[in-house]
């Protein structure tokens, strides 16, 4: 059974995804039910949302009015029955496996039958994330890209116990909001991280053998290939603590040798180089400029 | 700084028309010598001799341990298959390499509309080295079923900003070519991310037959 899906929950909603996925979900003309277990970053995200709005209007994209209907279909909430009347629930909590085992499961149990449940997860499998609850057929992948207002990007991914009617139901509800999504197995990265990762940490590698420098490197890929940013100035921006855990999230599911962290990125992390964050990664910051490390 | 050039084939970095090549001075006192092709003769006299290299390393062609060879170079213009070549060059050095003969060529590449990169002299290496594992692995997603090619590509565009995606760009690039390239990388490092993938043993057999 699909039914229409007009309202939705997002969990994690005072999150850097939950808060994009909300605002992706309330544009589209869903109402949004954001869910958070804390209080604090939810109404963080109160102004947050009103300004990300207030710029729509101020480029022209949308009318005052057409502002103030989209803000009203907002709600958040920390208690988590509120949320049994949604058709939809997204979650972006924590990247922990049995947080967000649990959750599903607890979801489960308030939510009506036809309720389908999407997971942001990066990392984690979506069949595992489903074995929490009693409908694994209603559980779907919807790995969105940060920012998620802003990009377009969407990885869906069914569980082995995914029904072609629910992974349908998210395909359609993704492409009705605007996005672009693109379908992929229930493996470890999806395509982007499983591509990406490594890639990276090749990057890495190939300053720990003296090939070149990280300038030298991005220099190649951005002048050779067209890209936008080097794999240095990638891993400084995502912070290279984050590309510690992506390597042990991946590594030890995978065993591909490429997805091993580096050695030289766990001493930098250990030094306390985590990138644009720390001030100091590949690339030294000092307010917006950037010094080769 | 004036230029001599001794080509022996076509190169892959200025191929026919490449306006480099009329930069050229027909004169043996030219300060710098450039090879596009072998054999290769070492010149202590010159400030810099340029040895155009493909898969190979410049070790193959003259003695790094040579106290003649201090002043030999070896560089590639970044070239996807037979599509035509970015203005990306990689400028190869050894650790014993004279610095003024790395600056007189980074000038003379410079002033022909080039990016240089210095790198050391690793099969592969900066770009080779990083990018075709990652087309191996993505042409192995393929035969895994993880996506389609189309969905492989738009995520790589839409997600990272990539200009194109890994299949297209490989398989656009020559799936023949990669085969040269993955199999030249894995003869050296020895390790399964440069194993040529199936796809582009088989676009290199059919070729033979
Ligand atoms: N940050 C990224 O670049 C990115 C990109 C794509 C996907 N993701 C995925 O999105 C998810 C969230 O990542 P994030 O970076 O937004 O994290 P975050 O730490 O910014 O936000 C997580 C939020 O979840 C809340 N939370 C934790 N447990 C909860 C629970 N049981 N119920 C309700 N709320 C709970 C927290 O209070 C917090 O506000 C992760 O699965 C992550 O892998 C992150």
């Amino acid at each position: 059974m699909t039914q229409k899906i007009q309202t939705v929950g997002v969990c994690g909603a005072g999150g850097t995804m939950g808060a994009g996925i909300a605002i992706v979900a309330a544009r589209a003309g869903y109402s949004v039910i954001c869910y958070d277990t804390v209080e604090a970053p939810l109404m963080k995200t109160v102004k947050q949302t009103e300004a990300f709005f207030q710029k729509s209007v101020e480029r022209g994209k949308m009318s005052t009015a057409e502002r103030d209907a989209v803000l009203a279909r907002f709600d958040r909430t920390t208690d988590i029955g509120a949320l049994a009347k949604c058709d939809l629930v997204i979650e972006a909590v924590f990247e922990n496996l049995e947080v967000k085992r649990k959750l599903i499961g607890r979801l489960d149990e308030i939510c009506p039958p036809h309720t389908i449940f999407g997971s942001n997860t990066s990392t984690l499998s979506i069949t595992e994330i489903a074995s929490g609850c009693s409908r694994p057929e209603r559980v779907v992948g919807m790995h969105f890209c940060l920012p998620a207002q802003l990009m377009k990007l969407v990885e869906m991914s069914p569980g082995i116990l995914t029904s072609e009617a629910t992974f349908q139901a998210a395909w359609d509800w993704t492409v009705g909001c605007g996005q672009i999504p693109v379908k992929t197995q229930d493996k470890p990265g999806f395509i982007l991280n499983a591509l990406l990762v490594p890639f990276n940490n090749d990057a890495i590698r190939a300053i720990e053998a003296g090939v070149a420098d990280a300038a030298g490197i991005d220099t190649a890929i951005k002048a050779g290939l067209g890209y936008k940013m080097g794999p240095l100035e990638l891993i400084d921006l995502i912070g290279l603590d984050t590309q510690v855990r992506l390597c042990e999230a991946f590594y030890p599911i995978t065993f591909d040798p490429r997805a091993a962290c580096p050695p030289l990125l766990r001493r930098m992390v250990a030094a306390g180089l985590l990138g644009r964050k720390s001030g100091r990664g590949f690339y030294s910051y000092a307010g917006n400029a950037m010094f080769g490390a | 700084m004036r230029y001599s050039i001794r080509q022996n084939g076509e190169s892959r970095s200025f191929p026919l028309g490449e306006s480099f090549l009329d930069g050229a001075v027909v004169d043996a006192t030219a300060e710098i010598a450039v090879y596009l092709g072998s054999p290769v003769v070492a010149d202590a006299g010159k400030t810099a001799v340029l040895v155009e290299l493909h898969t190979e390393c410049l070790a193959q062609h003259v003695d790094e341990a040579a106290p003649d060879s201090r002043n030999v170079l070896g560089f590639a213009r970044y070239r996807n298959g037979a599509l035509p070549p970015s203005n990306l060059v990689e400028l190869v050095r050894f650790p014993s390499s004279n610095d003024g003969a790395v600056e007189a060529a980074k000038a003379l590449l410079e002033t022909a509309g080039m990016t240089v990169v210095v790198c050391a002299d690793q099969p592969g290496r900066i770009l080779d080295r990083l990018l075709r594992p990652k087309y191996n692995a993505a042409l192995r997603f393929l035969e895994e079923g993880l996506a389609t090619a189309k969905d492989m590509d738009t995520t790589c565009k839409l997600g990272l900003g990539y200009p194109d995606g890994p299949i297209e760009r490989v398989v656009n690039g020559g799936l023949r070519h990669h085969y040269d390239v993955t199999k030249a990388l894995f003869e050296t490092y020895g390790t399964a991310a440069y194993a040529p993938p199936r796809q582009a043993v088989a676009a290199a057999r059919r070729k033979e037959q």
